[in-house]
């Protein structure tokens, strides 16, 4: 049961995504999120679409894992979508019934809206999707690089990342074992009130709080045992490489970000 | 003689808000190439012992020194970098999201270039037989693996001592006997000194030298025969005296008279089938 709720939800493949370096990834999200809000007419956000679904084409991936990303924030698009017909007061009237009044303008934005939403979350699942967490760490740890001159632990923020990451299985692991533990003591979890229920976490916390102090303080200790002493003086063992496909990726962004600024209305 | 690779002289050490000393005065020395034992029940100061072996904690007074380098704030990342420790738990040593990551750890920490790097975590890997699971999560692995795993972290960095500070006892008996056999293949490959600091005397058993501590104190010091010799004190020491050891003391206790100790259930074995013909 745990095993389902590793996050990350990385699909191993061997697409064009995948392969690129996770620099270049994180950049073309990040320039993504900036420049879908350049769109606000119809020829634009067909741009968009295209542009999000070539790039899903590309990564491989089956369309049952975006529906997955996609599952939980479906109602807040819903939602938006709703808002914005009903209570958008611009354009020309197109429904009536009572106090409920529909205007053009309104279910234009909504639709618009609602379209920006979907690319976005989309695009970003496609992240998550193609590249494995350490790799996003990696990247973020590169990227951010710069920062160390202002002072920002960038090393020591990566490092975190990656340990957290690792030990998520084992913490999992461990969640599951305190659990059944409990549930042989008597301790119901699945059942009862929700008060009771709450109250039935408390001894599921407390032991697997306790217990991650002490693999924090023991993990410490086995670092330090291996020589770690900050990131001054470290060399890494993980290599990103950028080709000539991540290059080509950020151009196809820049044309599009020059078309977007063309069409735009 | 061969030459001390560790010396403790006169080693007092105190935790913070304790009263009584968890070491006192403790003075031997570890030789090259050997396999040392250091037994005692919980609390006796073993596991402080591994500590201050590679500077983790710093002795109140008395000296110690590891590979001829006299143990201080300024020397401990040299030192660390000949003395690899094996710790108790297999989970909270696994810094490294996959196998080569976790063994690449430690190098990355001395600088080593990436080159290097590749060539050492491989062949590491390849000595402690992990080296199928280089991208291999840690919790896909048995505890026995991610111990192997550590050792292949521990020497990667080319130490001349590698500390056991109670590396097997989490492990099923499968998992002990490969991270045993593991240790004591590398040990006899490069001629590794091994420190392994114990509770279980079966272990010990297999060492050329053990040491018994109590109460922060050197109790007895001596080849395994010696120390077995002592039958009744260990068990007041609090340690599980061997099967086979317990079983010759049952015999002799019955009248049949054993040569000797026996460390191991083979050589016991080998004595009881031979007996009949020797009466």
């Amino acid at each position: 049961m745990m095993e389902k709720m590793i996050i990350g939800r990385y699909v191993p493949a061997d697409s064009l995504i995948h392969r690129l370096d996770p620099r270049s990834k994180l950049i073309i999200i990040f320039l993504f999120v900036c420049i879908i809000f350049l769109a606000n007419n119809f020829f634009t956000y067909i741009l968009i679409g295209i542009y999000t679904i070539l790039m899903l084409g590309l990564s491989r991936i089956p369309v049952r894992f975006l529906y997955a990303g996609l599952k939980p924030v479906l109602w807040l698009v819903l939602f938006t979508l709703l808002l914005q017909v009903f209570f958008t007061k611009e354009g020309s009237l197109l429904y009536e019934l009572g106090p409920i009044k529909i205007y053009e303008e309104g279910v234009r934005q909504g639709i618009f809206i609602s379209m920006r939403f979907f690319f976005l979350i989309l695009m970003t699942s496609l992240l998550t999707l193609t590249t494995t967490p350490i790799e996003i760490t990696d990247g973020l740890e590169t990227l951010l690089h710069p920062l160390k001159k202002v002072r920002f632990p960038v090393h020591e923020m990566a490092l975190m990342m990656s340990i957290s990451l690792r030990f998520i299985p084992t913490l999992m692991q461990e969640t599951d074992k305190i659990m059944k533990a409990q549930i042989a003591r008597g301790v119901e979890f699945s059942s009862g009130p929700i008060k009771e229920r709450i109250k039935a976490v408390i001894p599921l916390l407390i032991p697997l709080f306790v217990s991650s102090f002490k693999r924090a303080e023991e993990l410490a200790i086995a670092m330090e045992a291996r020589g770690y002493r900050g990131g001054e003086g470290r060399t890494k063992y993980r290599l990103l490489s950028w080709k000539l496909a991540d290059t080509l990726q950020l151009l196809i962004l820049v044309v599009l970000t020059i078309l977007l600024i063309l069409l735009r209305s | 003689m061969r030459e001390a690779v560790v010396s403790l002289r006169n080693v007092s050490f105190q935790y913070e808000n304790q009263s009584s000393y968890a070491l006192q005065n403790v003075t031997f020395d570890i030789f090259e190439g050997e396999w040392l034992a250091i037994v005692g029940h919980n609390g006796s100061g073993k596991s402080t012992m591994a500590k201050l072996l590679n500077g983790l904690q710093f002795p109140q007074s008395g000296e110690i020194s590891v590979c001829g380098i006299q143990l201080n704030e300024e020397s401990i990342w040299d030192i660390r970098k000949k003395l690899g420790m094996v710790f108790q738990n297999p989970d909270n040593q696994f810094v490294g999201t996959t196998v080569q990551d976790d063994v690449a750890f430690g190098l990355e920490n001395h600088g080593v270039p990436r080159n290097d790097m590749i060539f050492r975590v491989e062949d590491s890997l390849k000595k402690v037989n992990m080296d199928q699971f280089l991208n291999q999560e840690p919790h896909h692995l048995s505890g026995g693996q991610k111990q192997r795993v550590a050792i292949a972290g521990v020497l990667a960095l080319r130490p001349s001592i590698i500390i056991l500070d109670e590396a097997t006892s989490m492990l099923d008996p499968k998992g002990r006997g490969e991270v045993l056999e593991t240790v004591r293949t590398l040990k006899n490959e490069k001629s590794l000194t091994v420190i392994s600091i114990t509770h279980d005397l079966e272990e010990a058993a297999k060492a050329d030298r053990i040491i018994v501590m109590n109460q922060g104190e050197v109790y007895r010091e001596g080849t395994p025969e010696d120390i077995f010799s002592m039958d009744d004190e260990l068990v007041r020491l609090g340690l599980d005296i061997p099967f086979s050891i317990k079983m010759s003391n049952a015999f002799r206790q019955k009248g049949i008279d054993l040569s000797k100790h026996y460390l191991s259930e083979e050589e016991l074995v080998n004595e009881l089938w031979t007996f009949r013909s020797k009466i």
